[in-house]
């Protein structure tokens, strides 16, 4: 195995929206290296539809302060609030950036960047839905990533595509230690790569494929916090996990949340507009998590639709086909393209699809990751967007927040990586730093048992869905730990048909498996420990907040035997106090 | 109050279906040149070709490769060419495209290993048309305004997802190794159609050349291949317009 040898001042680790966003910050200042698996356009934020909230005030009254209440609320006062202040103030900076960078947003007939409702986002705390995401058709998350890797082009952004980071790499021990580069894997030629930086910025997105349905593409297998893990650094949060209402039955591709900010409605399988029972205020525009175990409620009590009875309705029918042709293209091309059925005239089936990591990799707001219950600074080390956990989203993030996230916080993140690595010498690395990652890859290679990587993913997905996902208890969890515990076990055992270095993909999918049982299992441990339901995590054993006790962010630690514990910090609190949360 | 509409018809029926794969399959490692092999296997009649080849991969031969991620059409990761036609993967239906799927790499692009082709002269040729807004205006702290009429101009171009599926479609592409290609060409149009883009000359100037549009044998490939629906060939005749009839 060739091993090659760079030295920069900056590596950014993923180049979807939040690695394209601190490279803008980085590029031209310190000499920067953007590590991408994919090529930076696959990245997934391309995927994101429904728009980017900002208080704009474009179409009505709004202010900033009002989108942190909604957001502080929506995440059921789990949310840093010092965090979230600057995320609403910086969002309309944010939002007048991309437009700068070129971005094309929808106008109002005014030429003016249009805004529309969103679940979640209210005029006045709470008083009645306001039009606050800046959108761009239902295909804001592509055009934002278009324009950012445009962007990049245009600064000359030194991109290694197809490079996989296996590995995170330190300077010095202990209290003392901090970032100095990343071992990387070229997919073209199984080489390994050395990065030896001073500074580590991770951006490597979420891990949804540890649920069967999901929105999240193949790719999203958690490989910054899988690292970062392994090596100490502890994990946040990771047991709320979002469950975005609307996914594609059966398939659980993502149907935006605009398409009920344009009037889309929900419905179950006697035609019943249940979202007016449970949020009579917002009803079809309640927080996520609020929806999708409503669905999950009415299919439970025999309301649900189809043979099964096992789905509901988006129901898109009652909307003059030119907004949807205007507003919603993309999401009516899907349910063309995968049920048959014309949104124009159809209800669509549906059914909640595991969407967005809460959890994460700790950090401040200048997106420095922070390695224990004091929020001691790890030097050099960075993270931002999903992979990351500031904590703005709380229990539960609102739609829009990490189209958002993922500008403000990849923006703080390269500036402060640049202002921190123009005053600190490079690392000195020995040349073994290579050795473990070269001896997993071996291992792999080598391996000669009789259990298979699809396999196990594929049962490690069913059962996160059924035993930890928008509605657990302190039995199905226990039942998916034990089903963790022995796929663990199998992953032992498992090996590869391709023994080949040219794209071999059969490897990478196998040692990515490696992140999938890990985090599942944080997810699976923190949800167990945490008596209580907030936001996206829902216990039908204990089926209320309980601020006394539990309004913490979780930690979870890996030592170097593999033994997870757990600990907790304070949430950071602020002027919103909490309060029972009622749309 | 709870108000109740008529309930829709049931979405259509999923069978199980017996697919035949037939893939041309390339290991540099290993083969001097390509070679086909086939697959048989159980699929939903719902299942997409990507998750046929998914399946060929996990349960019959993990060492096929091929990219993929978002599998539902917005990456771009999946373009191959099926049944003699580029295509994404992951937004052909087995239902509606067939049981019988012969599978192979897209052309005009070098192999390196099964469906893995050398993305990086594509991506070079799209970097080549100033893919970015370039704009010396201070716009302040404020948007740039842009009425939806000449935001709508540009829109159709926006939709490019740099799968390749269009320029791996052109045989002027095949035949030819300097033609830019209709991706770049796109990618230029969403620029030199945009309001606010002050570089406008710069490009056509760039697509003037004897490597740009006037390749194009308007042959409608690329429009028929672009999985995003965008009309290719009409944007890359809108700028050979605007070379001969608006370049100041």
């Amino acid at each position: 195995m060739n091993v090659h040898y760079h030295s920069y001042d900056a590596v950014i680790v993923g180049a979807g929206g939040a690695g394209l966003r601190a490279a803008l910050e980085t590029a031209g200042k310190v000499r920067t290296a953007v590590i991408t698996k994919l090529y930076p356009t696959r990245s997934h934020t391309g995927a994101a539809q429904g728009g980017m909230c900002a208080a704009l005030s474009n179409v009505e009254e709004d202010y900033w302060e009002w989108h942190a209440f909604d957001t502080v609320k929506g995440g059921d006062y789990l949310g840093d609030q010092d965090a979230i202040d600057i995320m609403c103030r910086e969002a309309i900076d944010a939002v007048i950036d991309l437009e700068h960078f070129g971005l094309p947003f929808s106008r109002t007939p005014e030429g003016r960047i249009d805004q529309r409702r969103f679940g979640g986002h209210t005029r006045n705390h709470g008083e009645a839905p306001v039009r606050r995401a800046c959108y761009a058709a239902d295909r804001t998350g592509h055009m934002i990533l278009q324009t950012l890797y445009q962007q990049c082009v245009a600064a000359d952004v030194n991109f290694f595509n197809e490079f996989q980071v296996f590995d995170v790499l330190f300077d010095g021990e202990g209290a003392s230690r901090r970032a100095a580069g990343v071992v990387a894997y070229e997919l073209a030629t199984g080489d390994l790569h050395v990065f030896a930086s001073k500074g580590v910025l991770f951006a490597t997105g979420g891990y949804g494929r540890i649920f069967q349905i999901t929105s999240n593409a193949h790719t999203l297998t958690g490989d910054g916090p899988g690292v970062l893990f392994h090596r100490g650094i502890p994990l946040e949060d990771i047991e709320f996990f979002q469950f975005h209402p609307t996914g594609i039955y059966g398939i659980g591709i993502l149907l935006t949340e605009g398409a009920r900010g344009e009037g889309g409605i929900l419905r179950n399988g006697l035609g019943e507009r249940f979202m007016e029972r449970v949020a009579p205020t917002v009803k079809d525009l309640a927080p996520r998590d609020m929806v999708a175990r409503a669905i999950h409620a009415e299919i439970k009590e025999g309301r649900g639709a189809g043979p099964d009875k096992d789905y509901v309705y988006l129901d898109l029918t009652h909307l003059p086909p030119e907004q949807i042709d205007a507003k919603l293209p993309d999401i009516s091309g899907f349910v063309r393209t995968y049920l048959g059925l014309e949104p124009k005239t159809d209800p669509i089936p549906i059914q909640p699809t595991a969407h967005y990591a809460m959890g994460g990799i700790p950090t401040n707001v200048h997106g420095e990751v922070v390695i224990d219950g004091n929020n001691t600074v790890l030097p050099g080390l960075y993270a931002a967007g999903e992979c990351a956990c500031v904590s703005v989203h709380g229990a539960n993030r609102l739609g829009t927040n990490s189209l958002l996230d993922i500008n403000v916080f990849g923006r703080r993140g390269g500036r402060a990586m640049v202002e921190y690595v123009q005053g600190v010498d490079h690392p000195d690395l020995p040349r073994s730093v290579v050795d473990p990652t070269r001896e997993r890859i071996d291992m792999m290679m080598n391996s000669t048992g009789s259990e298979k990587v699809g396999a196990i993913r594929g049962e490690l997905q069913v059962a996160m869905m059924r035993d930890a996902s928008v509605v657990r208890t302190g039995e199905s969890l226990q039942e998916a730990l034990r089903v963790i515990h022995e796929l663990r076990d199998r992953y032992e055992k498992v090996t590869i048909d391709d023994k080949g270095s040219v794209f071999n993909y059969d490897l990478t999918e196998a040692l990515e498996l490696g992140s999938l049982l890990d985090i599942a299992e944080v997810l699976v441990l923190g949800a167990d420990a945490r008596k209580e339901s907030r936001g996206a995590h829902w216990r039908d054993d204990f089926p209320t907040r309980d601020d006394a006790n539990w309004m913490k962010h979780t930690l979870a630690y890996r030592d170097e035997s593999g033994a997870i514990t757990l600990d907790y910090k304070p949430v950071v609190q602020g002027r919103y106090e909490p309060m029972e949360r009622k749309y | 109050m709870t108000t109740t509409v008529q309930p829709a018809e049931e979405i259509a029926l999923i069978k199980e279906v017996d697919v035949h794969l037939t893939i041309k399959r390339f290991n540099p490692e290993t083969d001097v040149r390509p070679h086909w092999r086939e697959y048989d296997l159980k699929l939903k009649s719902s299942d997409t070709v990507l998750n046929a080849l998914i399946a060929v991969k996990s349960t019959i031969d993990g060492t096929l490769s091929f990219r993929r991620s978002c599998a539902h059409g917005v990456c771009g990761s999946d373009a191959m060419m099926i049944n003699g036609e580029n295509r994404l993967g992951c937004v052909n239906l087995i239902s509606t495209i067939g049981t019988d799927l012969v599978i192979e790499p897209v052309r005009g692009l070098p192999v390196i290993k099964d469906l893995v082709v050398d993305m990086e002269p594509f991506f070079a040729q799209y970097r080549s048309v100033l893919p970015y807004l370039i704009a010396n205006d201070d716009p302040g702290y404020k948007e740039r305004y842009q009425s939806p009429e000449e935001r709508a101009r540009f829109d159709d171009t926006t939709k490019c997802i740099l799968c390749g599926a269009c320029s791996t479609s052109c045989p002027v592409y095949w035949a030819n190794g300097t033609y830019i290609g209709p991706a770049a060409i796109v990618n230029a149009h969403r620029f030199i159609f945009d309001s606010r883009d002050q570089a406008k000359t710069e490009r056509l100037d760039i697509l003037n050349q004897k490597s740009g549009v006037w390749r194009c044998r308007t042959s409608f490939n690329c429009t028929e291949a672009c999985p995003r629906g965008i009309k290719v060939t009409e944007a890359i005749e809108e700028v050979k317009r605007a070379i001969l009839y608006d370049r100041s």
